[in-house]
């Protein structure tokens, strides 16, 4: 095809400003595309994150505030479930298992949770899946730990380390529990959700490690030591959430309900599928804002595109009113330059999905480490092939104009060759 | 006697309603094979002129015949093909396409037109060929030459590039815009010479359009724009609404 071979020549004439045109396109689509793909993998990584438990317990205040720090472990709990009412809702008639959490200490930032061994049972995320071990076993004695996947590859610990906890949950704390080291007997699998992130220890762990604590600091004079704490009674007094199992799901409103009107104690009920929608709908003004803005980009990478086009088209006069003195019809003409801008479309394209690749082979895991997002790579889905289609149709229409004028020019320049 | 190469009767052009005619031709005829001189100072009209004859505008009034072919009453992709099987063109100056090589560039007029290809193959077994005994006649021969970028050319040798591309494929008419206005003065003749005697191998008809008095006798008809051209050169050159 004459055209299109002559189209591509001239192009590589001109590589210089094509090659920044084409990396401008490219940016704007892996920034397009990735802020798409990170949307996506959040939401399934959301969604995935908890599932065949039908309730969560906590103190009451906001469901999503619940969910947050129960499941996420992000934010703290405005109130703790006292010991008692645990054990009133162990023991409800409908209800088939519960699991008891216990959160508010971490290790180098990373979350320390308080539980049972019947979290590792309960516990189900993606297509009901179970938790399972790398390596290791689950937690035995008191100062047993089962660290998350993500845990262990950050941190370097694996079977037989000690680690030392931390009070508080920030990254660096100042206070740490260093008269009771905990030893890591099993590491879990990856997951791709906050467990990843979690190192678990048995409910008896964490309150040994605050038998000698009040009020979150030592309680000066008295330390008791990690021997003589193995023979006290080490039930807490009260606990962070309670995850719940039911024998019928039919029964889930009428537990919630009875849970929520609880007359001893301030608590809560929450069902975690649906708050966790609710939750995602809370961000749909972040996610549509960031994908606006990379609409946006994508809109300037085509105006870069469009000024490139027409600045050339004034070096190209003269080129254009050769070919038709040679005898090209004017659609030729026109299609020189539209076959010009839909080749930059395409050739952006698959830069910028090349691009995005690279970066996400990079940084999945940093991805997952961070925000417990798992990033496939290939193939696109339908939605990124719809991203390109319309980038390609911008491509065509922003060709229109530049290419219009050619024709136009064609038309009129005649044989006058215009410098 | 075979039908004129080029018949002008009574064409009359402006380039836009309103504005005074820039060109009035009653009658201007060239024969198969002729080589015409025509002089013509900047603002007679010429560009007009070559842009009429070679079917890029459509004159007002009038007819325009190219090998008997009424050109003025041909759709304008008709016009196109016409002038890509019929005309060749050389400009004063920049006739080539940088990106090319200089062999593609020569080889432009038959991937624009069948006509010209099948004439090339006919005479010289393959576009190459032909294109090869171009240049070569016209003292382009070296083939490291044929292969650099175009760019690399000094102006004489672009302009018998372009002296071979126009006359690929046989054309029936060559319209030379004032191909030697960019040459040294002694360089000239010398390509008129070459143009000439390739446009008489070929059978072409030349239109040479110069202001170039010099080179005037070396054609064996000689005119000017103003005498055929009736219209008022003065109000035609200037573009006062």
């Amino acid at each position: 095809m004459t055209v299109l071979s002559l189209a591509r020549r001239s192009l590589w004439n001109r590589r210089g400003t094509a090659a920044l045109v084409v990396c401008s396109v490219a940016l704007s689509v892996a920034l397009l595309l990735g802020v798409e793909r990170l949307r996506t993998e959040a939401r399934e990584s959301f969604a995935n994150t908890l599932s065949g438990v039908d309730l969560i317990v906590g103190a009451r205040s906001g469901p999503i505030n619940l969910l947050l720090y129960s499941v996420f472990r992000l934010g703290d709990p405005v109130n703790n479930v006292s010991w008692a009412s645990y054990e009133r809702i162990a023991e409800h008639p409908q209800v088939a298992w519960t699991v008891p959490l216990s959160l508010g200490d971490s290790l180098r930032g990373f979350p320390v949770l308080g539980t049972t061994q019947a979290y590792f049972t309960h516990y189900r995320y993606g297509r009901d899946q179970s938790l399972a071990l790398a390596r290791g076993e689950i937690f035995d004695g008191i100062f047993d730990a089962v660290l998350g996947a993500e845990v262990a590859r950050r941190l370097g610990y694996d079977l037989g380390d000690e680690i030392v906890l931390a009070h508080g949950t920030g990254a660096v704390s100042l206070t740490q529990h260093d008269d009771k080291p905990f030893r890591v007997v099993g590491v879990l699998e990856r997951t791709g959700t906050p467990v990843d992130n979690t190192v678990h220890i048995s409910l008896e762990g964490m309150e040994a490690i605050h038998v000698d604590w009040r009020g979150g600091a030592p309680i000066p004079g008295l330390s008791i030591s990690a021997e003589r704490v193995q023979s006290m009674d080490l039930t807490p007094d009260s606990i962070t959430a309670v995850m719940v199992g039911l024998t019928s799901r039919r029964a889930v409103f009428q537990v919630q309900r009875q849970i929520n009107t609880d007359r001893d104690e301030a608590l809560m009920a929450i069902m975690p599928g649906l708050t966790l929608q609710q939750l995602w709908d809370l961000m749909r003004v972040g996610e549509n804002a960031l994908l606006a803005v990379s609409a946006l980009v994508m809109l300037v990478a085509l105006t870069v595109m469009l000024t490139a086009l027409l600045t050339g088209l004034n070096e190209r006069r003269r080129e254009m009113a050769l070919l038709r003195a040679l005898g090209a019809r004017p659609w030729q003409i026109f299609a020189l330059i539209i076959g010009e801008s839909l080749l930059l479309s395409i050739l952006g394209a698959l830069l910028g999905v090349v691009l995005l690749q690279g970066l996400a082979l990079g940084a999945s895991g940093w991805l997952s480490g961070q925000l417990g997002l798992t990033v496939t790579l290939w193939p696109p889905t339908l939605h990124e092939m719809k991203i390109l289609a319309i980038l390609f149709a911008g491509g065509i229409l922003v060709g229109l104009w530049p290419a219009w004028r050619a024709y136009r020019n064609a038309l009129t320049d005649g044989m006058a060759i215009r410098m | 006697m075979t039908a004129p190469v080029l018949s002008l009767t009574d064409v009359t052009f402006r380039w836009q309603s309103g504005l005074p005619d820039v060109l009035s031709v009653p009658a201007f005829q060239m024969q198969p094979g002729e080589r015409v001189f025509l002089a013509g100072p900047s603002g007679s009209g010429k560009s007009t002129l070559l842009s009429l004859v070679a079917g890029i505008a459509t004159p007002r009034t009038g007819h325009i015949q190219v090998l008997g072919q009424p050109l003025s009453q041909m759709r304008g992709s008709a016009r196109d093909r016409f002038r890509a099987d019929q005309l060749g063109i050389i400009f004063q100056m920049f006739n080539l396409l940088p990106y090319l090589p200089v062999l593609q560039n020569v080889l432009l007029p038959c991937r624009f037109s069948r006509a010209r290809r099948a004439r090339a193959i006919a005479r010289d077994g393959s576009v190459e060929a032909q294109a090869r005994r171009l240049l070569g006649a016209l003292g382009l021969d070296a083939d490291d030459l044929l292969r650099r970028p175009v760019t690399a050319l000094s102006v004489g040798q672009q302009q018998r590039v372009a002296a071979a591309r126009a006359l690929m494929g046989a054309p029936a008419l060559v319209i030379a815009d004032e191909p030697t206005s960019a040459l040294d003065a002694d360089r000239r003749l010398e390509f008129v010479d070459l143009l000439s005697s390739e446009c008489d191998a070929s059978g072409a008809a030349l239109l040479f359009v110069s202001h170039d008095q010099t080179l005037a006798s070396h054609f064996p008809r000689r005119l000017s724009l103003l005498d055929i051209n009736q219209a008022d050169a003065q109000s035609g050159s200037g573009v006062t609404p």
